[in-house]
């Protein structure tokens, strides 16, 4: 059984822990792997309930209009809402304007016109110039790359110009009403070049804010955020989710903050720290680890720039654990940047290393991606591991 | 021994054109050899009936007006105040080039770029559009920044970074912006700014404005993938830009002859269903022109326009760079005063007794010391606050931010005199 030792809160208790540590503490070499196995075949087609909490300070569904839908769905209602409420907000991309490869922006063409909702030529470097350009003259272009993966041919125009057009004209010009939206990550029959999750390369770019969701309902209140926030934003759609199980979505617009971060479980164990389809693999994680006696705390990111650094130190600070876990390819993966922060913010009450499961530093691979994904049995281990230690 | 290589063709060229004997009445322009004259303005839309592209003109090098009807024509447009406004913002503008790319030599600020040689570009074209029409420039178009009224001091508060930089002092000198005169901030990335031309063109359509947004750029950055894929969005989705190339030789040292095998920039505009015409360059009035009646088709047809305006780089790449190494001092001179722009437009405006040398003086001697007087404030003025430091990067300060600043902020009171630069 698991040696479950109680994370200690003080100098004096962690110094203690420290020097048991020395002697007998778990290497965190990842392939030493201990003997007990969990039966995973439950989690196969596991009901997921975590992923669709929501923090009710911030959203309302039970006394409000609300109707079923799936996250393309809510994704379009963003859309639709802004279009609605804002003239100069314009929707375009390549194979948008019949609805879009994915069906987001399905009917806006429809609704507001060829000006508003119209196709792109092929180009993505094009795309975001000329969507800088419209935010420019007090548009709220909100720009679609078909996929993440395709994205690095505008990498010039969101890094050297979306970013810095507010600070290097001293604010006399911006490019805030930009939004940038993109679906990313693992697909299961993706292969390189429809599976990437390039967040981190954006996360490197002071300027431009980074977004992600995790379901319907975040999606449909963090995207009106997004187009709304006065800066050039790049909204992350993981694509596995799109078509995945409705969830209950007021109707009207309403809007999540950016830059905070989302406890959707509380624990005393371990910080567990996602983002995006990883939550669903996360919560599965957390549900093998509850199997063993180990109490969770799940917290989705949301934001990946500007991070809400102190949601995350104030868990940390409670539990002395975390786990950080992301599709992205490990070395230089924005947990790095997590685990950074927190063994600096959170030192004295760390009582293990924090630990990354991430994607494998290899291209996006097809045929080995169950392997590749850090998928719930590796982050299970990893939060055994972590807690043992 | 390389640079001495690269200067092989550039010679070879200089032989050519630069026989004395051989009197020209029109320049020889680098980036399209042997195009031919035309005094008709034709925005093409399908390949002329000759191997080149035509350069059309209307005034020849020794100032005389060798294309009566379009110099009426642009006459209807151009009264003579206007015409001697565009002559002084010339002078003005050399004047100005030539005391700070001194300053730079000197040590007194760190980087210029002249506009050297291309003054009829920048200011004829300045000349042709409205107040609100939309300015994406690239670097080299003081000219029309200058036109449209940004002035010496504002000029020389961005280049010494003084607090009242719009830029707050964040970007290296030569990189203007003006909210009121429509000018974006310019940013050294070549050619990113074309493709927002050609959104910010789509916006005004939309906005049933009667404007357009003109996108300058060199023939060097018509190579990047920004400007095809600026040309195809524009076409297709009917932008009102104008896409103004300077065609002026160089792309630092680069000669178009490594730049590109077709004709030119204007021959692409073709390949995207843009309506494309080579003009003269160093010829204010075809640039006016050119440009006036490119904004009328812009904004009556809802399509966007390119221009490739011929020219020649008359002076170094920047402060950085020594054109002495790829160029030979005889194609310089020659360039630079039998092919000077200034030259032309000053001989034309003398014979019709619109300018004499005492103007000329005045001007140049009124602004030489505005210039000398204000290198003196810039340099003593206070720089931007450090606290800008952190703003603007976001419409607020993100928390992680401000922690960075208090280190920065804690440090330089620990140790003021280590970061006196530091304001």
């Amino acid at each position: 059984m698991l040696n479950l030792v109680r994370p200690g809160r003080n100098v004096l208790s962690h110094l203690g822990r420290r020097l048991y540590s020395s002697q007998s503490a778990v290497s965190f070499d990842r392939t030493e792997l201990d003997s007990d196995k969990i039966d995973f075949k439950k989690y196969l087609n596991f009901n997921h309930e975590i992923v669709y909490n929501y923090t009710k300070e911030e959203i309302d569904v039970e006394n409000v209009p609300t109707h079923k839908t799936n996250m393309c769905g809510a994704i379009n209602e963003a859309m639709r809402h802004a279009m609605e409420k804002d003239e100069k907000a314009v929707v375009f991309g390549e194979d948008v304007a019949f609805g879009g490869v994915f069906r987001c922006t399905i009917d806006l063409m429809e609704k507001f016109g060829k000006d508003r909702c119209f196709n792109t030529p092929l180009c993505e470097q094009g795309i975001a110039g000329f969507a800088i350009g419209m935010a420019a003259m007090g548009y709220k272009p909100i720009a679609e790359f078909q996929f993440a993966d395709y994205i690095y041919p505008a990498f010039d125009q969101i890094v050297n110009e979306a970013a810095k057009y507010r600070y290097r004209s001293g604010n006399l010009f911006n490019v805030g009403g930009l939004t940038m939206r993109a679906p990313c990550s693992a697909v299961g029959h993706g292969g390189h070049y429809h599976s990437q999750s390039p967040e981190a390369f954006f996360a490197h770019v002071p300027g431009i804010k980074v977004v992600v969701a995790r379901n319907p309902v975040q999606a449909k209140g963090l995207l009106l955020s997004c187009i709304e926030d006065d800066n050039p934003v790049l909204f992350l759609e993981p694509k596995k989710l799109y078509r995945l199980s409705a969830s209950t979505v007021p109707d009207d617009a309403y809007y999540l903050p950016l830059s905070k971060a989302e406890i959707i479980k509380k624990g005393t164990h371990v910080t567990v720290i996602g983002w995006a389809s990883q939550m669903y693999v996360l919560e599965e994680a957390v549900k093998m680890a509850e199997e063993v006696g180990i109490d969770c705390e799940l917290i989705d990111l949301r934001t990946i720039l500007p991070w809400d650094v102190e949601t995350v130190i104030n868990s940390v600070s409670k539990t002395g654990r975390c786990v950080i876990a992301h599709e992205a390819p490990h070395t230089n993966g924005f947990g790095a940047e997590l685990a950074a922060t927190i063994q600096e913010k959170c030192f004295l009450n760390l009582e293990a290393p924090v630990i990354r499961v991430c994607g494998l530093d290899t291209p996006f691979p097809l045929v080995h991606e169950k392997y590749y994904v850090p998928d719930n049995l590796k982050c299970f281990e990893m939060i055994k591991k972590v807690v043992n230690y | 021994m390389l640079s001495r290589v690269k200067c092989i063709r550039p010679l070879t060229s200089a032989k050519r054109f630069y026989s004395k004997s051989e009197l020209l009445t029109t320049p020889k322009y680098p980036g399209a050899v042997n195009a031919k004259f035309t005094k008709d303005l034709v925005f093409h839309n399908a390949v002329p009936n000759e191997p080149v592209f035509p350069i059309f003109h209307i005034m020849d090098l020794q100032g005389k007006i060798i294309n009566q009807s379009s110099y009426k024509s642009v006459r209807e447009t151009l009264d003579d105040d206007t015409l001697v406004k565009m002559y002084k913002t010339m002078i003005q503008l050399e004047t100005m080039d030539t005391i700070l790319y001194n300053a730079q030599r000197q040590g007194r600020v760190s980087f210029y770029m002249t506009n050297y040689g291309e003054e009829a570009v920048q200011i004829g074209s300045a000349a042709a559009l409205t107040e609100t029409d939309e300015i994406f420039a690239q670097y080299r178009e003081a000219g029309v920044l200058m036109y449209r009224g940004f002035t010496l001091e504002e000029f020389m508060n961005q280049c010494f970074s003084t607090s009242k930089d719009y830029g707050k002092g964040r970007q290296m000198p030569v990189h203007y912006g003006s909210k009121s005169l429509r000018v974006q901030t310019i940013s050294s990335p070549l050619a990113t700014q074309i493709p927002q031309a050609s959104g910010a063109g789509y916006a005004i359509r939309l906005s049933d404005r009667k404007d357009v947004a003109i996108c300058y750029f060199g023939e060097g950055a018509a190579s990047e993938g920004d400007f095809h894929s600026a040309l195809n969005f524009a076409a297709v989705l009917k932008s009102q830009v104008i896409f103004l190339c300077r065609n002026n030789g160089y792309a630092i040292s680069t000669p178009t002859s490594d730049q590109y095998k077709g004709d030119g920039i204007v021959a692409r505009g073709l390949g995207y269903g843009i309506h494309s015409i080579r003009v003269d360059g160093n010829d204010p009035f075809a640039v006016y022109m050119a440009v006036r009646e490119a904004r009328k088709m812009s904004t009556e047809k809802h399509v966007p326009v390119l221009i490739e305006a011929m020219t020649y780089r008359g002076g170094h790449h920047s402060t950085s760079d020594d054109a002495s190494r790829y160029r030979t001092t005889n194609e310089l001179t020659y360039w630079r005063e039998q092919m000077n722009p200034i030259f032309r437009l000053k001989k034309f405006l003398t014979n019709e007794k619109l300018w004499n040398e005492e103007n000329e003086n005045q001007v140049r001697d009124d602004t030489r010391k505005k210039v000398l007087s204000l290198l003196t404030s810039v340099e003593k003025a206070e720089k931007t606050h450090l606290d800008e430091l952190v703003t603007d990067v976001y419409d607020q300060v993100p928390e992680t931010l401000k922690e960075q600043k208090k280190f920065v902020d804690a440090m330089a009171k620990k140790y003021p005199e280590a970061y006196s630069e530091g304001h």
